[in-house]
């Protein structure tokens, strides 16, 4: 731009006829709010924009009514626990995101891409990047932002029914001891979905076609790992049944929240892994968080120029 | 009604770079399930059908009849290349005709021919049944590419829809409301396999009548008023 003149520049030496202009360009003299500022910032806004904030009312329609869709089955199954009087929750804290993966599934694959894809496909990440945030800081607050939104997804129907638990007057220690596991369950859930659901959005700048990968990933290895185990099952193959389950994200979470989080398997025969085999669980699940983390940055060091 | 220029772009868009590597990647996971099947159990009538049944017709042939369906139109509408493709001297109806034909092409090499060597692999076409479940992804293939056609024309959104009726609608519902089975078109697709099969193996929710009459007026409609659609379309900005 304008190169800026001094106020008080010196008067030209006589004889010499050209001479700057000061047009009034002002420097900023403002806070400059560094690099944690723009990385918090990219984080609100892909937060927001995963459920539709802050863009148009038709991109709000499908995450806000996967929202309610996760939602609602809670408030019935607490409505019913209330009115029957029963002792306990028709369904655990654990369970209730491996019941609704498709919705989850549905979620992430619909949201990921929004998230990334549309940078990719008109090459403004490169724009980010004039920015003082670096290539980990876009990943990480995408990554971030991905894993809050699925969070919130995935831990307001477990608030629903603990709160409705709590009115139904059950007991307290028991209902929290759950609680908090399912907590942690979808924690892991979310991070692990987030991360695959990102990666492949990553690779495939097309909205649509990102749609379709993850969707195909997700629920494809399910429907793979499922069968395999109820062939499994049904030739009472049962020592086979957790080491197949290693291969699919659901049956993953599953696994864990069987082995350590006190949950019973939905693997059939509700063979879960035991300690042993649930260490190897968490070990897979922790390697494939870095691994997406990891692959993302790779493919920013790339396009981010 | 049929325009080979438009069919050769449509398969260009479709199967072109990683388009094809990931249709083809679904059809080689159930081939190589069956492999493992039938190398863990042998060769077993009901696994057959579990794995046909369960993976096959209810996950793959739809996941596919997606990808094809949208991919063959959506694309384009998304990214306004289709003005290019509107504003020459062709019907609006055929433009779609010929996308159909190419969908459903693609998704019957895609899904039905896996279906059927899978079931050559599970148990050597015993009682008919790998014949009758590439008959049912066969037409499945056409209802579903003409559906999500159709919905590539609406909406821009056609993917996710597509996948909540596959996923949500046939899955979820249809195991839970069984009224919810009489409008999926897997259940219409099985009514055609039953017969085909013969046996009790291979099972419909809905009669060969109804099935046949519903296959029909949804491929049709669907067909005729994507049609219609196209003849009036807005191409709005990226939202």
């Amino acid at each position: 731009m304008a190169v800026e003149q001094p106020l008080a520049s010196p008067a030209p030496p006589p004889g010499d006829q050209t001479r700057i202009h000061n047009i009034g360009y002002r420097n900023y003299d403002g806070p400059r709010l560094g690099r944690a500022y723009a990385r918090r910032s990219l984080y609100s806004q892909s937060l927001r924009g995963a459920y539709g904030l802050g863009r148009s009312v038709k991109s709000k329609v499908l995450p806000m009514l996967l929202f309610v869709v996760m939602c609602v089955p809670a408030a019935i199954m607490v409505a019913v626990a209330v009115a029957t009087k029963a002792k306990d929750l028709p369904v655990e804290y654990t369970r209730y995101a491996i019941i609704m993966q498709g919705v989850i599934s549905l979620y992430v694959a619909s949201q990921a891409p929004q998230s990334v894809s549309r940078d990719l496909r008109f090459k403004t990440v490169p724009l980010y990047f004039s920015r003082p945030i670096e290539t980990a800081d876009y990943v990480r607050a995408k990554y971030a932002a991905l894993a809050s939104a699925m969070f919130v997804l995935t831990a307001a129907p477990l608030l629903v029914l603990y709160i409705g638990a709590l009115l139904a007057k059950l007991d307290f220690a028991d209902q929290s001891k759950g609680f908090a596991e399912g907590l942690v369950s979808v924690a892991l859930l979310s991070l692990l979905f987030a991360g695959i659901g990102l990666v492949i959005a990553a690779v495939t700048p097309r909205r649509g076609f990102g749609i379709a990968a993850v969707i195909a990933v997700l629920i494809i290895s399910y429907g793979a790992v499922s069968t395999l185990q109820a062939i499994a099952d049904a030739q009472n193959n049962t020592a086979a049944i957790p080491w197949i389950g290693l291969f699919s994200p659901v049956t993953l979470i599953d696994g864990v929240q069987t082995a350590f989080l006190g949950a019973t398997s939905s693997a059939p025969g509700a063979v879960g892994p035991g300690s042993g085999q649930g260490v190897v669980y968490v070990l897979v699940v922790l390697g494939l968080i870095a691994a997406a983390y990891g692959l993302l940055l790779r493919r920013y060091k790339k396009v981010g120029l | 009604m049929y325009d080979p220029t438009v069919a050769r772009l449509t398969y260009r868009a479709l199967l072109g770079r990683r388009r094809a590597l990931i249709l083809g990647a679904l059809p080689l996971l159930l081939i190589v399930i069956a492999v493992v099947v039938r190398g863990l159990t042998g060769a077993d009538d009901q696994t057959a059908v579990n794995v046909l049944g369960g993976f096959a017709l209810a996950t793959m042939v739809p996941i596919i009849g997606v990808i094809a369906g949208t991919g063959a139109i959506g694309p384009e509408i998304d990214d306004g290349s289709v003005v290019y493709l509107l504003s020459k001297p062709l019907k609006r109806p055929t433009i779609i005709f010929t996308k159909l034909i190419v969908a459903i092409a693609v998704t019957m090499v895609f899904s039905a021919v896996p279906t059927m060597i899978a079931g050559l692999i599970l148990n050597g076409n015993g009682q008919r049944i790998a014949v009758a479940y590439t008959v049912a992804a066969l037409v499945a293939s056409i209802a579903y590419a003409a559906l999500f056609l159709l919905l590539g024309t609406v909406s821009r959104h056609a993917v996710v829809f597509g996948l909540v009726y596959a996923l949500v609608w046939e899955a979820l519902f249809g195991s839970l409301v069984p009224g919810a089975r009489t409008l999926s078109i897997q259940q219409w697709a099985l009514a055609v396999a039953h017969r085909v099969a013969g046996g009790d193996l291979v099972t419909s929710d809905v009669s060969l009548t109804t099935a046949t009459v519903l296959l029909v007026a949804v491929t049709v409609l669907a067909t005729w008023y994507a049609g219609q659609k196209l003849r009036s379309l807005t191409l709005a900005g990226e939202e």
